[in-house]
């Protein structure tokens, strides 16, 4: 049986990369990753913690949060489709505006 | 006491037409505001003969319970008037002598751009005015009294661009501040211990009061604040500097309100509280010492003056100095005598000395006048009445006023013989100095500038009106303004004889509890044996009197008729005496030493430049300033950057999860 401070560390650290990655890169696909990567590291610590609880409201919610992240990542690429078609760029610090 | 429902419309009636003067004047024709005007201010003087008639000494006072006001625990104040012989008086000086005044305006404003602002001021002067002769309570009063104050302001600054002018009325308003201020601390102090405002509530709890036992501290105290308040408005050393600078207003103002009627407030004031100077010895000798002292003081200083106005002026200074030596002496009725009188001859010497400017196109200095009597005929007799009656010859009003407060000074138990000399020595020098101003204006040769036009006004004073003559010329004044010249000078003729037989202050007798009927209540039978023993005497004090008028008529003549280059000698040879009195014994300057300087001084290095610019403005500009420097630097943590927001977010998150861990840690 593995702890569950293993599963919240590693938690803990999927988190931190996606944060890091949030913060430094500049390509949009790579940080839309990185926002999918700290929403799983949240999973991570809920089936973690559901498991340990022998509870299965968090494995409910993990559901939750992969039904929505489904949504928003179709959502999102979409956008990003679209961005790319009109700016031919993907890199954020040159889409400040929402207006051209 | 007898209620009378007609009291309170007195003085309604010329704020009535104050109101429609000031609200609509601007749009009004001439002929309807001097309508308005005229109306109104008739109207109040028509119900004050009404009233008359009506008026017994059997039910006298009659009071009129006009609104409540303030009601306070047992402490009570209402809008109350009373009439009684003292208030009756007053009221026909004022709307008689005001009504008269008023007409004079109609000829001697028209021309003036602010004629309806004039009109309505002095509209709102009788108001005022009326208010505080007839009130019932000292508060009522001190309305009135303020208001005046108020309205004498305005018209002093009638001529506001003129700098002289509105500086004149900032000067009369803040020295009747001084006084005003021991008025209220003095009511103050009747609030405190006789619980009321009211005038009957107070003297009849003054009246079992002896001069010898308790309370003699107390209303010596009251005495003395009232008389502040009294010097202040009446013009009395040491607050009579306002006065004279006063005539910087349009003459009809001069004599309406610093002549005959707002001066004399504080006689009126004084004679009205007479149940408590009564058991004040000291603070009447007080009265009647500044009395005194002002008749003489005035009274030199108005030998030097060159302009007409301001030797009318010290003159009027010094006739108010009888008044408080009449007061001061107990002999009240012969205040409020020598008062009526007085409104009579000095308002017409005003409306006379107006009459004489208006002729020769707005010059005021008398050196540039001379030989009017053949220009102005009228104005020449009218003046003629007045000069003979201020000097105090028989059978004109002046005589009988005169002659009464100085043989009550004389022989009243609070008299002495040294009240009673200085009178006399100021009778002469009044003489003198009018006797100069009537043969300087009215005799020799014309000295003006003669025959082009507009030589004349000084700035701000009264156009020389648009008429087809121009101003070459002294002319006589139109009839508008001569009319009220004649009737006065009917009154200054026929004023006194009310006072022989003493029927003046027998009719004044009941109010003055001191005097008349109910002075033996007061006297020891020594004092009035001694009365009795003095009564022969009168005649030859009378002799006395006449003589020292005609001494001055003499003296007069002999300088500015017969001799015309003696004066300058006389001047010249007394050198710095001569100037000090030209230049009123520089009191003026005295208090711009004493009192003026040092406040302007504190209040711009300690209270502008220390409080208010250090303090209180830095306060707030040190916080704006400050503000904008923290706002300065804070402003750079927002830069539009999208991930330094998202830095922020982050470390904001670490920030709280450390501080949960560490709590749980500790805890």
């Amino acid at each position: 049986m593995v702890p569950l401070s293993y599963y919240l560390v590693l938690s803990g650290i999927l988190f931190g990369c996606g944060v890091l990655g949030f913060l430094i890169k500049r390509n949009i696909i790579t940080i839309f990753m990185s926002i999918e990567l700290m929403l799983n590291g949240v999973n991570l610590s809920f089936v973690a913690f559901a498991a340990h609880w022998h509870a299965l409201s968090g494995q409910v919610f993990v559901f939750f949060v992969m039904v929505v992240a489904a949504a928003e990542a179709a959502v999102g690429l979409a956008i990003i489709i679209a961005v790319y078609r009109t700016r031919e760029t993907l890199n954020v610090d040159q889409v400040n505006l929402l207006k051209l | 006491m007898t209620p009378n429902p007609y009291l309170w419309l007195v003085p309604l009636f010329p704020l009535a037409g104050a109101a429609i003067n000031g609200f609509f004047g601007r749009q009004s024709s001439k002929k309807a505001i001097s309508t308005v005007a005229l109306v109104f201010c008739g109207a109040a003087f028509a119900l004050a003969l009404f009233l008359t008639a009506g008026f017994s000494s059997v039910s006298a006072p009659y009071y009129c319970d006009f609104a409540h006001w303030l009601r306070s625990g047992s402490f009570q104040v209402d809008f109350s008037f009373y009439l009684d012989q003292l208030s009756l008086v007053m009221l026909l000086v004022v709307t008689g002598v005001g009504f008269l005044i008023h007409i004079y305006s109609v000829g001697y404003m028209w021309d003036d751009d602010g004629y309806y602002r004039f009109m309505s001021y002095l509209n709102l002067f009788m108001f005022f005015m009326l208010t505080l002769v007839l009130a019932k309570n000292y508060l009522v009063m001190f309305i009135g009294w303020e208001g005046v104050g108020l309205a004498s302001y305005l018209l002093i600054g009638f001529w506001f661009t003129k700098d002289s002018a509105a500086a004149a009325g900032k000067k009369a308003f803040i020295v009747n501040r001084i006084g005003d201020f021991g008025f209220l601390i003095a009511l103050f102090l009747i609030i405190k211990h006789f619980g009321s405002l009211d005038f009957t509530r107070v003297f009849a709890a003054v009246q079992p009061m002896s001069p010898e036992t308790g309370g003699a501290g107390l209303l010596t105290a009251i005495g003395l604040l009232l008389m502040v308040g009294a010097a202040g408005k009446s013009a009395q050393i040491p607050l009579y500097v306002w006065l004279p600078d006063a005539m910087e207003g349009p003459t009809p103002v001069s004599a309406l309100i610093h002549a005959a009627t707002m001066v004399t407030a504080g006689v009126y004031m004084v004679a009205r509280s007479s149940v408590i100077f009564e058991r004040a010895p000291m603070a009447m000798m007080v009265v009647a010492i500044i009395g005194t002292l002002t008749a003489l003081f005035a009274a030199t200083i108005g030998i030097a003056q060159t302009d007409i106005k301001k030797v009318l002026a010290y003159s009027t200074v010094s006739q108010l100095g009888y008044m408080f030596m009449a007061c001061g002496v107990g002999a009240f009725s012969a205040g409020i005598f020598h008062l009526m009188t007085h409104a009579f001859f000095k308002g017409l010497l005003f409306l006379a000395a107006g009459s004489v400017i208006h002729g020769v196109g707005g010059e005021q200095d008398m050196r540039k006048m001379g030989g009017l009597r053949l220009y102005m005929p009228w104005t020449f007799a009218t003046m003629t009445v007045a000069t003979f009656a201020i000097a105090g010859f028989w059978p004109l009003a002046g005589f009988f006023s005169k002659d009464e407060i100085l043989w009550m000074a004389y022989s009243s138990p609070h008299g002495s013989w040294v009240f009673w000399l200085i009178g006399v020595i100021t009778a002469f020098i009044t003489s003198f100095y009018m006797f100069r101003l009537w043969f300087m204006t009215f005799f020799g040769d014309y000295r003006g500038a003669s025959a082009h036009d507009g030589h004349a006004s000084r700035a701000g004073a009264p156009a020389p009106h648009g008429h087809e003559h121009g101003h070459g010329e002294p002319h006589e004044s139109p009839w508008v303004m001569l009319g009220p010249l004649v009737i006065l000078a009917v009154l200054s003729f026929v004023g006194g004889w009310v006072g022989i037989h003493h029927n003046f202050e027998n009719f004044l007798a009941p109010v003055f509890h001191g005097a008349g009927r109910g002075r033996a209540v007061l006297l020891t039978g020594e004092e009035a044996a001694k009365i009795f023993e003095m009564e022969h005497l009168e005649w030859s004090f009378t002799g006395i009197s006449v003589a020292a008028a005609l001494l001055g008529l003499l003296l007069a003549w002999q300088l500015y008729m017969k001799r015309p280059q003696l004066p300058q000698r006389i001047a010249a040879s007394l050198g710095g005496i001569y100037r000090a009195v030209a230049d009123k014994y520089y009191i003026d300057e005295l208090y711009a030493v004493l009192f003026v300087k040092p406040v302007v001084d504190g209040s711009t290095t300690i209270l502008w430049h220390g409080v208010d610019q250090e303090v209180i403005d830095a306060t707030v500009n040190n916080s704006a300033s400050a503000a904008r420097h923290v706002s300065d630097n804070v402003r750079h943590m927002q830069s539009g950057n999208l991930r330094s927001y998202a830095g922020w977010v982050a470390a904001g998150g670490a920030v709280v999860i450390a501080y949960m861990v560490w709590m749980g840690v500790t805890h």
